[in-house]
């Protein structure tokens, strides 16, 4: 929306109001936000919380995979960052001089300088996004600079997962290893991060950051940028050649996209009351990609939907055989890639809807390629004609 | 120095592990562009079909020492069904991939996510219901097959078919779950034990330390498919016929080169590489699922340092990468540099990446500071044609 088109007065736009899907998308995500909690059972709404939380993470990806055509292996790093930053101001919440239970495990007697800066919630919740944004960033501009790309990136991604998990798994004595950060028992604004109205106010959060988190995607692909992104993924070579810079795309992409991952660690961490390195396995960031092939690839809600699709799956087909599940869920990358490529939204839209359309007899909606009518420049010379004609 | 030496025998016998597995997921990403992460499930079927030669010979040994030639019946058997396996594969799933790198990435994890759960719960139960599946609806799609309509027809033959055989499968597999001796796990979630041949145990003694009989055997057995690959790509047919189309897929079609044919017969070499690798750990450790995964990881980044479509290159990295893991991991190198009084500080930095996580870290550092310099791997391909 961030072009607006010079209309000579007296015409009508065909472009909504800019205003409006953020409006709708705000009102849906508050009022599920109010109507839930009445309906749900407080254990559902906590595991709604927490898919809700983790679609963050999958809108980021949709963002660099649907979008760019990156596949990163592993957005684990990015969501465990922001999980740990979020669990260590919790954990700081104690008295004035006490440290953590944990240290005196390891003999540590003073705090370590790394916790020095969460003891403020303003600094916490700048570096929730900073610190996993800063990381991608850095990690892209070492991997894009050298136009390494396709395999070659998901692969160091995934080498990247699995350094930061062995890192974060050995450092006992900085960030208790392998146990990991607890945040059940401490308090947020006087009130236990456990205790239902805390997690009622997380999940509310959750619902407002997934909308709030789908506009900033919804503005970034709308506009110039997110044309550019979709040029690097269709042929980046090309793009190159029109004289643009594709890994600076790239680099700030990639660090969107991980700092968004870092906000979805966050609200995740608080939901589940516990961060362990667990969450840069291999197999949970390639999770995470799964929720958006299945839901739909390049189109945001279809990663919203997919995420909580499959993890609503997840949780009844492993509460009646984790067996079950395990198998479905191999079953399920299969048919996604080979049969559904565009995922359910895709198969909604390009499949479904005209199928029912031409049933009821209406006409097949035109689609030209790229969207035609939506090109400013095209609009205005078509809004010129029709004045002519007049 | 005796210290230094000894750890880089050691870290060239985890080097050479690596070798062998990233020899065939190099072959086939070098001639395929398919990047196979179910490979290190490939490798765990060839650990537990290792597991499962040794018992038959624990039963058939009467004390005369025969139990000692298993691995070699188990070399060729972990080859065999590794390789059977990856033509399954190939043919099921990723022929109708091919073109889309990423999309094969996710489908190969899959196909690995199900073998691991497969290893679990195997029992046979499943094993018979499986085959019952497989009988009935592949049966029945070759018996329609026949009927001159068979386009026409085919979607309904699958929509009907599909459920009906899983149906029949599933009641069938349901109705004998009262049976006790099906219903019982051939290797369930623990890892089990291979043990390994006498004349491997033990080891040859330099001074104070001991150089093990089964590392070895690994690099041996490294040595000999390194030679047999050599060989067969520079010197039989088909060898030949992989190498051109790895060049250019479309000229060697025109030429008549079956390039289908190729595909599937490289993807089972691969595959069954990966089983001769999966032999190899079993005499490292014990086998588990989930073994698979421990080198999945390291072998990619063998792939991806030694360049693409280069053996030599692969050679070079596998050794680089295991060597250096195991020196900065056991520490002696921290040792080397202790002696040296002006060097202390590099033996303070080193001291913190001593332990086999913390290595693992360095390496990746070295890995993608290297990466800067050559972005492309040892050995880049030239010309026209290479992509990166």
């Amino acid at each position: 929306m961030s072009s607006s088109p010079t209309h000579p007065p007296g015409t009508k736009s065909r472009r909504p109001k800019w205003w409006l899907e953020p409006a709708i998308v705000l009102g849906v995500a508050i009022a599920l936000a109010v109507i839930m909690p009445l309906i749900l059972p407080v254990f559902r709404l906590r595991l709604l919380g927490r898919f809700v939380a983790l679609a963050i993470a999958a809108l980021g990806i949709d963002l660099i995979w649907g979008y760019t055509g990156l596949l990163s292996l592993g957005h684990g790093i990015f969501f465990a960052l922001g999980g740990y930053a979020f669990a260590m101001h919790l954990n700081l919440q104690l008295p004035e001089g006490q440290i953590p239970n944990f240290f005196s495990l390891y003999g540590v007697e003073e705090l370590p300088w790394i916790w020095q800066p969460f003891y403020s919630l303003p600094v916490t919740l700048i570096s929730i996004v900073l610190i996993p944004g800063l990381v991608a960033g850095l990690l892209g501009y070492l991997v894009f600079r050298n136009r390494i790309k396709g395999v070659y990136f998901s692969i160091l991604t995934q080498a990247a997962l699995l350094v930061f998990f062995n890192f974060f798994n050995g450092q006992q004595d900085l960030i208790n290893g392998t146990n990991g950060l607890s945040t059940n028992r401490y308090e947020i604004f006087g009130v236990a991060a456990g205790a239902p109205q805390a997690q009622l106010a997380f999940f509310q959060t959750s619902l407002v950051m997934v909308g709030l988190v789908y506009l900033l995607c919804r503005w970034l692909t709308d506009g110039r940028f997110g044309r550019m992104l979709v040029a690097i993924r269709d042929d980046e070579i090309r793009a190159r050649f029109a004289g643009y810079d594709p890994t600076g795309f790239k680099i700030l992409v990639f660090a969107v996209s991980g700092a968004i991952a870092g906000i979805s660690g966050a609200l995740f961490t608080v939901q589940t009351g516990l961060i362990t390195p667990s969450f840069m396995e291999v197999a949970f960031s390639i999770e995470m990609v799964i929720w958006v092939a299945v839901g739909g690839r390049a189109s945001l809600i279809g990663a919203i939907i997919g995420t909580i699709l499959v993890r609503t799956a997840q949780t009844f087909l492993s509460e009646w055989s984790p067996e079950a599940w395990l198998f479905f869920q191999g079953g399920l990358f299969l048919i996604v890639v080979t049969v559904l490529p565009n995922g359910l939204y895709g198969w909604f839209r390009d499949s479904a809807i005209p199928q029912v359309r031409s049933r009821l007899g209406l006409q097949p909606r035109l689609v030209s390629y790229p969207d035609i009518d939506l090109n400013p420049e095209v609009q205005q010379e078509q809004d010129e004609l029709e004045r002519l004609d007049r | 120095m005796i210290e230094l030496a000894v750890g880089i025998f050691n870290g060239i016998g985890i080097g050479s592990v690596l070798l062998i597995a990233a020899l065939g997921l190099a072959i086939v990403f070098g001639l395929m562009g398919v990047i196979n992460l179910a490979h290190g499930e490939l490798m765990m079927l060839g650990a537990y079909t290792t597991f499962v030669v040794q018992n038959f010979f624990r039963d058939l040994d009467a004390g005369d020492g025969i139990f000692g030639l298993y691995i070699f019946v188990a070399l060729p058997a972990a080859f065999l069904i590794s390789a059977m396996v990856g033509l399954i594969l190939e043919r099921g799933v990723i022929r109708f991939l091919y073109g889309r790198p990423l999309e094969t990435l996710l489908a190969t994890w899959g196909v690995s996510l199900i073998l691991r759960q497969l290893v679990r719960s195997v029992n046979w139960l499943l094993a018979i219901a499986i085959l019952l599946f497989c009988a009935l609806f592949f049966g029945g799609m070759w018996v329609l097959r026949r009927r001159p309509n068979w386009e026409g027809i085919k979607g309904w033959a699958i929509a009907v078919l599909l459920p009906l055989s899983l149906g029949i499968a599933g009641l069938a597999g349901w109705a004998m779950t009262g049976v006790n001796t099906l219903a019982q796990p051939w290797f369930g979630p623990r890892n089990v034990d291979v043990s390994t041949p006498p004349w491997l145990r033990g080891g040859l003694e330099v001074g104070a330390y001991r150089l093990p009989y089964s590392r070895m055997f690994i690099i041996v057995l490294t040595l000999l498919c390194l030679l047999a690959v050599y060989w067969f790509f520079n010197r039989s047919d088909w060898g030949l016929r992989i190498r051109s189309v790895t060049q250019n897929r479309s000229m060697s079609a025109c030429l008549g080169i079956p390039t289908e044919t190729v595909d599937a017969l490289t993807f089972a070499l691969g595959s069954g590489l990966a089983g001769i690798a999966g032999c190899a750990i079993t005499l490292l450790g014990s086998v588990g699922p989930n073994v698979g995964q421990n080198y999945i990881v390291d072998t990619f980044m063998v792939v991806v340092v030694g360049g693409v479509g280069n053996m030599f290159g692969a050679i070079l990295a596998a050794l680089a990468i295991g060597v250096s893991t195991y020196l900065l991991g056991s520490g002696a190198l921290v040792g080397v540099f202790d002696d040296i009084n002006a060097l202390q500080f590099v033996a303070e930095f080193l001291r913190f990446f001593t332990s086999t996580s913390m290595a693992r870290v360095m390496v990746f550092a070295l890995i993608i500071a290297f990466l800067q310099v050559k972005p492309s791997g040892i050995f880049p391909q030239k010309g026209r044609t290479a992509e990166l």
